[in-house]
């Protein structure tokens, strides 16, 4: 299959900045994400106990939630933007695993996780998989 | 709580994080790439974007994927779920291999093979951070006091 408009040329520099910001509104939205739900509680209990309803309500009434979700919908835009100008190829190993980096990074210094030797060499050795992967 | 072992239902929530995420980015790229260059100068375009058929069906995987995503985000850490999920990367190339018959060079099985691995290494170790109760801590800060 054809594309039928010409591929825009994009500096080196201009496709890193475009990846940079994706892994950036990325982590912000995920670490912000995992501290309202870490906030919130464990959602099954809360729909055992209050329902479907009662589940959503927790979590719409959470303003780190919102917070989260904003950064989420920028990194959402952000790969949009990216995969207009750049190669899938090129996007989608680079951010997926820059992204798994930063955010055992976020997880130790913001969530206070324990990320053990275990949980590195993990986020290193999928980092590595999935730009080989997706390459 | 920290969950030692997983259930089965967590399980299967992990699971749909991991078919939902690339299922669904695949969507959006086979929709962008048709899709004339856009600009910052014209922002309103990536929102007409949206409303395309393969977008749509992109976001609506997405939707998916988020809301199991949030479900495991609260019982497990995030450097425990981002790990874990990624095998859905490895479940997409075999799908391609063996049902879209497509050609995976050494470089992709290696890629399979370090995920898979690094899967493994994780869901070896516990899924959440151990924290002391509310009620635990404000002992610990009684008996810091006394010692003083």
């Amino acid at each position: 299959m054809t594309i039928p408009f010409p591929v825009v040329h994009t500096s080196p520099w201009t496709a890193a900045a475009m990846i940079a910001a994706v892994v950036l509104t990325s982590t912000a939205g995920e670490v912000l994400t995992a501290a309202a739900m870490k906030s919130i509680g464990d959602l099954d209990e809360i729909r055992a106990r209050a329902g479907m309803k009662g589940a959503i309500r927790a979590v719409v009434t959470c303003p780190l939630f919102f917070a989260g979700v904003g950064f989420l919908a920028l990194a959402f835009f952000s790969l949009l933007f990216a995969l207009n100008h750049l190669n899938l190829s090129l996007v989608a190993p680079a951010s997926a695993s820059l992204t798994l980096v930063t955010n055992a990074i976020a997880g130790k210094v913001f969530l206070k996780e324990n990320v053990d030797r275990r949980r590195w060499a993990s986020a290193v050795l999928v980092c590595i998989g999935v730009y080989l992967l997706a390459h | 709580m920290a969950h030692a072992k997983l259930l089965p239902r967590q399980y299967l929530i992990l699971g749909l994080v991991a078919l939902c995420a690339p299922l669904g980015d695949t969507c959006l790229s086979r929709g962008m790439t048709g899709l004339p260059g856009i600009t910052p100068a014209h922002p309103m375009t990536l929102v007409a974007a949206v409303f395309t058929p393969w977008v749509a069906a992109g976001i609506a995987l997405l939707i998916g994927f988020f809301a199991s995503y949030l479900t495991a985000l609260s019982w497990a850490d995030l450097t425990f779920v981002l790990p874990a999920t990624a095998f859905g990367n490895v479940i997409v190339a075999l799908f391609a291999r063996f049902w879209l018959h497509e050609e995976i060079s050494l470089a992709r099985w290696a890629g399979i093979a370090l995920i898979t691995l690094g899967v493994g290494f994780v869901a070896q170790g516990p899924s959440l951070t151990e924290r002391p109760s509310p009620a635990a801590k404000s002992e610990a800060i009684a008996e810091e006091g006394r010692a003083r």
